[in-house]
């Protein structure tokens, strides 16, 4: 992988003036240490900012706007279903790219973020999946439908389950996280295709005829919460990840000096 | 030529999972060198020898090749490197010959001697068309041997190659180094063994001493 | 004296093809397990849904690729393991050609001595299972097309999962997700045949499946084996 990451210096060199200072922060980013005092410091205003606008989004979402024509006030529950589905996929993908760079630029911090991310997008893929099936039962008359976002949803459930499982496989950190970053690059490729044949195969077997959400058809006010939601969906989404990525640092960096005093002050308080 | 040593390694250190192996390995091999790793059990001698290979990255340091980094000259330095691990690599459902046509086949380069030649040089002159399961280890050994006979690689890597083989098979083995050494090849070998050979020199690996990072 | 022959360009292709199926005729009867796991479990089809025809028929296509997909599943995972205990792996890592012909040519042998005799059977099982007679030749194509995408797909996972001991379950959770395009253009393409409507276009996919899996499977087997069989 070293010469993609000389390809990417040679590329950027040419529009870089400076390589060295203009990749610093880069570079800095990439030490665990910096990782974690500057996430410190991030962490209460990103938290404070999920926290209100998802308030935000869920108060205007289940309170002010209006009723469903058809199916009344249990379409509410998109509020949270869409959102974790979007989550959901973008999670995956995040998990990728911070796999591919931890396999192109070596960079430690990333497959600590790797790591991180992919609990947390199973659990949103999970809960867009329980949220569907309780929104389909009043709907479709059934939790269970094999509907094909339903059924990408169940597999990218699979695919997050094989990235933790390969994770967590390995004795060696090192093994893990390059294996598990090669598995979520695979998955990445295959999602599109995966989502493309499923939607086919379901317009093959039944012909849509309830989309979940279909947005443009959307009423305004009923939309406009939504993208609220997602909002504060991708501000929580940040929280966690960060605070995941944080025990990850601490656990994988227990040897090191600035752990041990940042431990023994916390101690000594 | 030029006068880059034909192999060079600098400060060479192998981690994994933030526990340091060993550090700050140095040395220089030339053509007509035979170079003997000592250590403790669990010093790191396979690894460094795996190092060697290109087949794990070191932590820390550079392996040059006639003054060529590794990753810039790569496909010559393997085609010009024969390296015989703890493993063989004798797959048991074929036979000595067979064995030794596939291994011949993947490598870049190789002489005229005939695979029947070699075999019968490193002594499984009847043993040929027998399948591996009914060879005993040494014999194993020296089915991975007689790669040696045929190559053309000018750097030699054999991780343990004296273990299971009887004295007569452990003279032949160090013919052979001398004769590869005398052409102008050199050898890198991990042994408990006391060598006689011409040009031989020791490396001890000394565990890593933590400093208190 | 040393160094001074030509080198012999080969990729390596050849040579490990040539060596696996050698391997695969010594243990004939290892190789031949996938294809009777296949024919025994569709015996089980009937006595566990029903052996009238007209429901058979329904199911044949979908059943028979689920089953090839389980074949497959059970022999990949020995794909890299017996090399990478005996040391022949490492010899592969570190021969000078580009790791991927190498692994094709595993691969190769690996769909030669697994999907190809699937195939070669499975108008056996399309009979067992009343198949209609438009769905044989749609069930070989997609067959030989799709079994070679499973054997390409499962060498990633057979690569991610080498060096484990209890890889083999572990393989089938990393790779049965990433078949499932390939079930569903593979049993689309028989039944649209079945059903008189025209099979090529889903066969045309599962082609690009397998042009995509051959260009990038290799590589991220290649790239998968560098890290795990190193370790």
């Amino acid at each position: 992988m070293s010469w993609l990451s000389k390809l990417f210096s040679k590329l950027f060199a040419k529009w870089l003036p400076n390589e060295s200072s203009s990749w610093q922060w880069f570079y800095r980013l990439g030490s665990p240490k910096w990782f974690y005092r500057r996430s410190g410091q991030w962490l209460p205003w990103l938290s404070l900012a999920a926290l209100l606008v998802l308030a935000t989004g869920l108060v205007w979402g289940l309170a002010f706007a209006p009723e469903d024509a058809k199916q009344g006030n249990s379409f509410r529950i998109i509020y949270i279903h869409v959102p974790a589905a979007f989550l959901a996929q973008s999670g995956y993908f995040i998990m990728a790219i911070a796999g591919a760079i931890g396999l192109i630029w070596k960079m430690k911090i990333s497959y600590m973020v790797m790591k991180a991310a992919a609990p947390i997008g199973a659990v949103l893929t999970f809960v867009a999946l329980f949220t569907g099936a309780v929104w389909g039962k009043p709907t479709w008359g059934a939790y269970w439908v094999w509907d094909a976002r339903i059924t990408s949803m169940l597999i990218l459930l699979f695919l997050y389950a094989g990235v933790m499982a390969l994770q967590y496989a390995y004795h060696s950190i090192d093994a893990a996280s390059k294996a598990s970053a090669i598995l979520a690059l695979v998955g990445t490729v295959n999602i599109p295709i995966i989502n493309k044949s499923v939607d086919w195969w379901y317009t093959l077997h039944q012909p849509a005829t309830i989309k979940l959400t279909s947005a443009p058809s959307m009423h305004m006010d009923m939309f406009m919460p939504l993208l609220v939601m997602i909002v504060g969906f991708y501000l929580f989404y940040g929280v966690a990840l960060i605070l995941h990525t944080r025990n990850e640092i601490l656990r994988r960096e227990r040897k090191t000096s600035w752990v041990r005093e940042l431990v023994n002050a916390k101690a000594g308080l | 030529m030029s006068q880059a040593p034909l192999l060079s390694v600098e400060n060479l250190a192998f981690e994994r999972d933030d526990s340091c192996l060993f550090s700050a390995v140095d040395f220089t091999l030339d053509s007509g060198d035979v170079l003997q790793i000592e250590g403790a059990n669990g010093s790191g001698k396979t690894t460094l020898l795996r190092l060697l290979t290109g087949s794990l990255q070191p932590s820390v340091g550079e392996i040059s090749y006639l003054g060529q980094a590794l990753s810039e000259c790569r496909y010559n330095y393997l085609s010009d490197m024969l390296y015989i691990g703890h493993q063989p690599a004798v797959k048991l459902n074929l036979s000595a010959e067979e064995n030794l046509r596939w291994m011949v086949a993947t490598a870049a380069q190789s002489n005229d001697l005939s695979i029947k030649d070699a075999l019968t040089q490193v002594g499984l002159a009847g043993y040929s068309d027998i399948p591996c399961y009914a060879l005993s280890a040494g014999q194993h050994r020296r089915v991975a041997l007689a790669r040696l006979l045929i190559s053309q690689a000018r750097l030699w890597y054999l991780d343990e190659p004296f273990t299971s083989i009887d004295k007569q098979g452990v003279a032949f083995l160090q013919s052979c180094l001398q004769q590869h050494v005398a052409q102008g090849g050199a050898v890198i070998l991990s042994t408990h063994q006391d060598l006689a050979l011409n040009g031989l020199r020791k490396y001890k690996l000394l565990p890593h001493i933590e400093q208190g990072v | 004296m040393l160094s001074s022959a030509p080198r012999k360009m080969n990729s390596g292709f050849v040579a490990w093809l040539r060596r696996d199926l050698l391997l695969a005729y010594r243990r004939r009867g290892e190789v031949a397990s996938p294809v009777v796991f296949f024919l025994m479990v569709s015996t089980l089809i009937p006595l566990g849904l029903t052996p009238e025809a007209a429901q058979l028929e329904k199911v044949a296509a979908g059943m028979i690729w689920i089953m090839a997909l389980l074949a497959t599943l059970l022999s990949v995972d020995g794909l890299f393991a017996s090399d990478y205990h005996d040391g022949s792996l490492e010899q592969m890592l570190i021969t000078p050609q580009l790791l991927p012909l190498p692994i094709l040519g595993k691969v190769t042998a690996h769909w030669l001595t697994t999907g190809l005799p699937l195939t070669l059977v499975s108008p056996l099982l399309g009979l067992m299972l009343s198949l209609p007679i438009d769905g044989y030749l749609p069930l070989l194509c997609s067959l030989a097309l799709g079994s070679a995408c499973l054997s390409l797909v499962g060498a990633v996972g057979a690569a991610l999962t080498v060096s484990l001991r209890k890889g083999g379950l572990l393989l089938s959770l990393l790779v049965m997700p990433l078949y499932m395009p390939v079930i569903i253009f593979g049993t689309a393409t028989v039944n649209a045949a079945v059903d008189g409507l025209n099979w090529l276009p889903p066969l045309a996919i599962l082609g690009a499946l397998f042009a995509a899996s051959v260009a990038l499977c290799p590589l991220a087997a290649a790239g998968a084996l560098r890290v795990t069989a190193s370790n």
